[in-house]
């Protein structure tokens, strides 16, 4: 109970020392339309030319373009801001503060701050998904918007299984600010179905750098692609780099020594 | 003289360190110039193959050279000053550069050549090895391989000019990931980034050829695919030079007009 009371005030604090600055609303308001409005300009580009690509129709790319910008939202809101939050923290010691606190150190760097502002990208890739779920009409099923309810919750845990990976380096190499951009400089990719990749490619997007489960495995189980083998293995990482996550940062634990303050 | 020389290479000298220091940075930072123009050969290159092999004049293999070339283009005009510009004059750093006796853009400029002859050379060799494994085909004519030289430069300096400008609005707003955005929308889809500009509408391209976008990177690509004609070609360096005399104009303007704006913020 008081996690989630301590959710509540830490939010307050990120959200009123962003309000503050009004125009930065619309500021960002209109470059998340921008961002939206590339994808999907690059995507009535192509699909003048084609009615398919690799399979997959208009609406159903709509769908992922929706999910890749939703779930880039609540990385940028909620999992990379406590992360290099986190990494800052080690280096100039004041990760000190977060470890003389009672509530659990992982837990407290996860909601510690938050970017606010990628509230705005939540709402329009989620709202990309609904007028692309709409446009999809009667063809999903009930099982199949279950699998991908389930598909989305599992890549969020991949996800954040590997940034707490990457981010727990820091106890060891300290320098690490701009090892969490090679996933944003992947994400990229995430944008189309990473079927059209070549072998090597959708191999390192799924699992050394795990995008694919974040994007494409959801929106595959939503448009009734996706066979029993991927969901168990998007089951199977999850369980699995959840739990080495937990262990590798318990580590990074150990070895932290305080630096400077 | 002599000493615009030796500040050269000094500034080799130090952004050789500096990108040493930061190799991790480099890898990270080559990975998002490699795979954006890879994402798009893909995509163009299935939606050819759906289409019986090829779509206007552009064929799967010449789609894989064309998003190859690009990316090397890409690469050669890239500059990162807008971002460097934001963080000198937020933290007052520009202060340090205004009490030196020659014109900041120089350290700029060779801050440029020394990270792209270091960058080049790695780029190419992916560059060889995505034309294998997407069977890339060129043929290259020898008079445009000519003209390809002289493109590329101009095309380096025209990007370089257009982008040290848009750099200076940091002089009147601190805001200047917005502009930049916009910058890097009207680039994606006027330059040819998304798609050769022969398959965008009619109106798009007029509008690419009569701005500057199109020959900071679509027009030495083309050129090197084969593309453009001789004449063509020619006319095309005859456009880059007038917009390069533009843009040197431009930066002169806006460059006084901002140091009389310029507050030294931060130090």
């Amino acid at each position: 109970m008081s996690y989630f009371r301590l959710v509540r005030v830490f939010f307050r604090v990120n959200l009123v020392g962003e309000v503050a600055y009004r125009i930065n609303f619309f500021i960002n308001l209109f470059q998340s339309i921008l961002g939206l409005g590339t994808a999907l300009l690059g995507m009535a580009i192509i699909f003048s030319f084609t009615g398919s690509l690799g399979g997959w129709r208009p609406n159903e790319i709509l769908a992922l373009v929706g999910v890749y910008v939703l779930i880039g939202g609540i990385i940028r809101f909620t999992i990379q801001p406590g992360m290099e939050q986190l990494i800052e923290s080690v280096r100039d010691g004041t990760f000190d503060f977060t470890l003389t606190k009672p509530e659990d150190a992982q837990l407290m760097t996860g909601i510690s701050r938050f970017g606010i502002w990628e509230i705005i990208n939540i709402c329009l890739g989620f709202a990309l998904l609904v007028i692309a779920l709409v446009r999809l009409g009667g063809n999903i099923g009930g099982l199949a918007a279950l699998e991908f309810v389930a598909m989305l919750l599992t890549g969020a845990v991949i996800i954040y299984s590997f940034f707490l990976i990457l981010a727990t380096l820091a106890f060891w190499l300290v320098r690490v600010e701009n090892i969490l951009t090679i996933f944003q400089s992947m994400y990229e990719a995430g944008r189309w179905p990473v079927s059209l990749y070549p072998a090597w490619l959708r191999y390192g997007l799924t699992f050394v750098i795990p995008v694919a489960f974040a994007t494409t495995v959801p929106v595959e189980a939503l448009t009734n692609r996706l066979n029993g083998v991927t969901l168990l293995v998007a089951f199977g990482l999850a369980v699995i780099l959840a739990l080495v996550s937990r262990a590798f940062w318990k580590i990074g634990l150990k070895h932290y020594s305080g630096t400077s303050a | 003289m002599k000493s615009l020389f030796q500040l050269y290479i000094q500034q080799f000298k130090t952004t050789f360190a500096t990108m040493f220091q930061y190799r991790a940075s480099l890898v990270i930072w080559m990975i998002g110039q490699v795979l954006e123009p890879l994402v798009y050969l893909i995509v163009w290159s299935t939606v050819s193959n759906g289409n019986g092999g090829s779509i206007g004049t552009y064929t799967t293999a010449t789609f894989a050279a064309y998003f190859i070339i690009l990316m090397l283009v890409n690469q050669f005009t890239y500059t990162w000053v807008m971002f460097d510009y934001e963080y000198r004059i937020r933290e007052g750093y520009l202060s340090f550069a205004l009490l030196k006796p020659v014109h900041p853009i120089h350290s700029d400029i060779a801050d440029n050549i020394m990270s792209k002859t270091i960058t080049l050379p790695i780029l190419t060799v992916i560059a060889i090895g995505l034309a294998f494994a997407f069977h890339a085909s060129l043929n290259v004519t020898p008079w445009l391989a000519v003209l390809f030289i002289p493109g590329l430069l101009l095309a380096f300096a025209l990007r370089f000019l257009l982008e040290w400008t848009l750099a200076q609005c940091a002089f009147w707003t601190t805001r200047v990931s917005a502009i930049n955005q916009i910058y890097f929308f009207l680039l994606l889809f006027l330059s040819g980034q998304i798609a050769p500009l022969s398959l965008l509408p009619r109106a798009v391209q007029i509008a690419a050829k009569i701005l500057p976008f199109y020959w900071t990177i679509g027009f030495p690509t083309e050129l090197l695919l084969g593309k453009i004609t001789v004449t063509g070609a020619l006319i095309g360096l005859g456009v880059q030079i007038v917009w390069v005399a533009i843009a040197v104009f431009l930066v002169r303007v806006v460059w006084r007009l901002g140091v009389k704006a310029y507050a030294a913020v931060g130090q």
